[in-house]
């Protein structure tokens, strides 16, 4: 049922702000985001804030509820006593625009570093073969939104912005480790992730794969792995020599 | 004349969607100085929320599937009124375009055979969709903005475009705003592909984005541009009822394509009844002969749940009139009965996890309650098939915005297709335009630059009542009862008076705060767009007395064989006003009207 939210909402832009007081009618099954868009409506029309599918599927409404990283459209009122106060923030580790909009073009400048995708010639009818469970890998970090929650929580930047200029963060862990086991992909990607995008920076806290909104297993899955296959490279030049010898001749074999 | 950021470019792409992402890299790599400039942040644009998957007659599944099958099934879902050019040449391009996606780093599910997968979807003789598990959208968008990023090209992002400016006939750049601090910016560019999407905000339940305005509908009817097929509008048949808050939320097609069924409140398996004689033929009318076609095409006909999306939005629409609703004023979707848990969340993996985090629903368990939601616009620019351009010189088209391709109504799948294939099209076409006017490139007027700046600030200095939020849920309310899935005479007829209630509203909006990211008064602007585009939705559906694909008309059922030879066409008016006029359809030559009929 219906009941009137009490909420506390930043408002303000680069030069500063605060929190203020809002009280919103809202109703059963509501998501943060609904709450957020009628006081835009009623009572705060030019209340900042960026959303796009409102299905967890763009990863625009990313913002701080009560303190943590979350997206608006898919944060349920249930979750929440009605009687509780709830709080909404811009993302901590960027800088802001306008209430709850933060530039985030930090993780834009990461993705043009990233040497592209690079593969080899298809097969001779033109198309390319891949196997399933090869695919698979990679298709658990394709499912990213690029909703930078990840990012946001990371503690190497989130209250550092001195490392940003060497860190690429775990979105950017996340797309060196899906190119690095892309099955076509013929570059190695192990000194790049390690040198110039600050992978030995991460010390495994595995807040990242806490907050992602598609559960993706960042530290597990993409971070640990690209850290020991940095190791291989740094220790045994055999090992890497080895492989890139295997991976011409039967990529599957690559892990 | 007031000095503003300039930008100089060959082709300024708006829009970073599917189809803009494809134009802006045909356009870098035929040479031209490319700019996407988009309302949201990269990789954020509509396509991202598509599911299903791309069509593409790639023949991975099933031998017998070519271009011709794709031609014929994407003219006969539209009910025979799309541009038939623009159908084969996206028919024809298709396969290659999804292929290229894989060079740049895509990863589709496979086949046993590690080739690209494919999947049944409603209207398609074979399973024909390349796709993700069913996030298909994003894979695309990624894959175009990795392949945007490494070439290298601007992308303007936040950033709106407002107006259009021209050099007499000619286009010559576009005027804009960045939304963080609200700044005006021209853009010199003799060519403009406009891949702006769709129209779904105008309505109350979509499953639109806000980006979805019709800003680029508007932006070329008042550039001199011409729309056609602007009355046929998509009822997507699924989408989400309950909690209201994300009512209209796309339940994708692929929950049907992999066994999934409707049922009404009695528990019946409706769609049996609502067979229209045009695909007979090729619909299964037993239980028994529905289930086999899943794995043998050959000796079963397709399941009537797979019927093209206009058959199927109806036919719910009439359940839940006659009663047979769920309670929350949809029918059930059951797949949780007909496939393995494991199988649901491998294939439907984004379903599963919208429907438990939003709704509380273990679609694995439980059946879902679903119901028309507005999805998609057919109508759009009209433009050359080939190229892309409009009546207008140096504007194109491509995507949701364009026209033709669909017809009445779009098969699914056929929409993140159309967008390489014509995305890339059009790219081609600006930068070649472009080059054969780059010796006498036309100028920007700077008395337009001056009244777009204008007409952007009124709603600053308007002290007027008019709130836009009051004046965009009003002009919803009025699309989604008048002209909506089922119309009428009367209802068009007040639904115009109502528009024309509202236009005289228009000067009166009034924002607060200033120019710094601020919704409210973006929302001012677009409000301008929607409104034209829904007048031109209503006057067509007004105009075509026949009930068809997306325009169904209660006082005109069936379709009329005089209707299917004509196309609404709608331009602007010396005074904004809305002008309408009758176009013949272009005529299909011989060898591609035989095989329409071809049963395969």
């Amino acid at each position: 049922m219906g009941y009137n939210l009490a909420m506390r909402v930043w408002r303000g832009d680069a030069d500063g702000g605060g929190l203020q007081d809002f009280t919103v009618p809202v109703e059963d099954g509501e998501v943060v985001l609904d709450a957020i868009h009628r006081l835009q409506a009623t009572q705060a029309g030019d209340l900042a804030v960026r959303w796009n599918c409102k299905a967890g599927k763009c990863g625009s409404c990313s913002a701080e509820v009560n303190g943590r990283p979350k997206l608006m459209c898919m944060t349920r009122l249930s979750d929440f006593d009605p009687a509780e106060t709830l709080t909404v923030t811009p993302l901590r580790t960027f800088p802001v625009i306008r209430d709850l909009v933060t530039d985030v073009s930090y993780n834009y400048e990461k993705a043009r570093e990233l040497p592209a995708f690079a593969p080899g010639p298809p097969d001779a009818d033109g198309k390319r073969r891949m196997m399933q469970e090869d695919v698979e890998r990679g298709q658990e970090f394709r499912k990213c939104i690029e909703c930078f929650l990840c990012q946001n929580t990371c503690h190497v930047i989130r209250d550092h912005d001195e490392n940003k200029p060497a860190f690429a963060g775990p979105r950017f862990f996340l797309r060196y480790a899906e190119l690095d086991m892309h099955p076509l992909d013929t570059h190695d990607r192990r000194d790049l992730a390690q040198d110039a995008a600050g992978l030995g920076m991460c010390n495994i806290t595995k807040c990242c794969t806490e907050v992602c909104p598609e559960g993706i297993k960042i530290t597990d899955n993409a971070i640990i792995p690209m850290k020991e296959r940095v190791i291989d490279r740094k220790y045994d030049p055999l090992v890497w020599l080895g492989s890139k010898i295997r991976r011409r001749t039967d990529h599957r074999s690559e892990v | 004349m007031a000095e503003f950021e300039r930008h100089s470019y060959d082709v300024v792409v708006i829009g970073a969607g599917g189809a803009g992402l494809r134009a802006a890299i045909a356009a870098h790599e035929a040479g031209a100085r490319t700019a996407v400039v988009c309302k949201s942040l990269l990789g954020k644009a509509h396509t991202v929320m598509a599911e299903g998957g791309a069509a593409a007659a790639m023949g991975n599944l099933w031998p017998e599937d070519n271009w011709k099958v794709h031609f014929r099934d994407t003219m006969r879902g539209g009910k025979m009124l799309n541009n038939w050019r623009m159908a084969q040449l996206h028919a024809q391009e298709a396969p290659d375009r999804v292929l290229e996606l894989e060079t740049w780093g895509a990863l589709f599910d496979r086949t046993p055979d590690g080739l690209i997968s494919q999947r049944d979807f409603g209207g398609h003789r074979y399973a024909r969709l390349a796709h993700v598990g069913d996030r298909t959208g994003l894979e695309m968008i990624r894959t175009l903005q990795q392949r945007t990023v490494a070439l290298g090209i601007d992308v303007y992002m936040e950033c709106t475009v407002t107006e259009l400016l021209k050099d007499g006939d000619k286009i010559s750049g576009a005027f804009g705003y960045w939304r963080d601090s609200g700044r005006f910016l021209v853009f010199e560019a003799p060519a403009v592909v406009l891949a702006t999407g769709g129209i779904g905000k105008s309505y109350q339940v979509t499953s639109n984005s806000w980006e979805y305005t019709g800003d680029g509908h508007a932006l070329a009817m008042r550039a001199g541009a011409s729309l056609i097929n602007m009355e046929f509008v998509q009822f997507h048949p699924t989408g989400m009822v309950w909690p209201l808050s994300v009512r209209g939320l796309l339940v994708t097609e692929s929950v049907r394509g992999d066994g999934g069924i409707l049922k009404n409140s009695e528990g019946k398996r409706f769609m049996f009844d609502y067979i229209p004689e045009f695909f007979k033929a090729e619909t299964a009318d037993t239980v028994e002969e529905a289930d086999g076609w899943y794995d043998d095409k050959k000796n079963n006909r397709r399941p009537p749940e797979l019927l093209p999306r206009d058959e199927v939005a109806r036919a719910i629409n009439s359940e839940i009139k006659a009663g047979r609703g769920t309670p929350h004023g949809g029918v059930y979707l059951d797949i949780a009965s007909r496939r393995s848990p494991e199988y649901i969340k491998r294939r439907l993996p984004s379903m599963y996890h919208q429907f438990k985090e939003l709704a509380g629903v273990d679609i694995t368990k439980e059946q879902m309650e679903i119901g028309p939601t507005c999805h998609y616009v057919m109508g759009g620019v009209e433009v050359d098939p080939d190229s892309g351009m409009s009546i207008v010189d140096g504007l194109f088209a491509a995507g949701e915005v364009s026209g033709g391709m669909h017809g009445s109504n779009r098969l699914g799948g056929n929409s993140l297709s159309d967008l390489l294939v014509f995305g890339r099209r059009c790219g081609d076409g600006a930068a070649e335009y472009a080059t054969s006017v780059a010796a006498s490139r036309p100028t920007v007027d700077e008395a337009s630059v001056d009244a777009a700046a204008e007409a952007a600030l009124a709603p600053f200095a308007e002290s007027g009542e008019e709130n836009p939020y009051t004046v965009q849920r009003d002009l919803q309310e009025t699309m989604q009862s008048l002209v909506g899935i089922i119309r009428r005479e009367g209802e068009l007829v007040q639904s115009l008076e109502q528009l024309a209630e509202m236009r005289k509203r228009l000067p009166h909006l009034s924002v607060e705060g200033n120019r710094q990211y601020n919704p409210g008064w973006h929302l001012a602007l677009d409000l301008r767009n929607m409104l034209v585009v829904s007048e031109c939705i209503a006057s067509a559906a007004l105009e075509r007395t026949e009930s068809r694909g997306g325009h169904t008309r209660e006082d005109h059922p069936g379709a009329s064989d005089e209707w299917g030879k004509i196309n609404l066409v709608l331009t602007l008016g010396d005074s904004g006003e809305v002008q309408l006029k009758h176009q013949p359809l272009p005529q299909m030559p011989g060898e591609l009207t035989e095989l329409i009929d071809i049963q395969v």
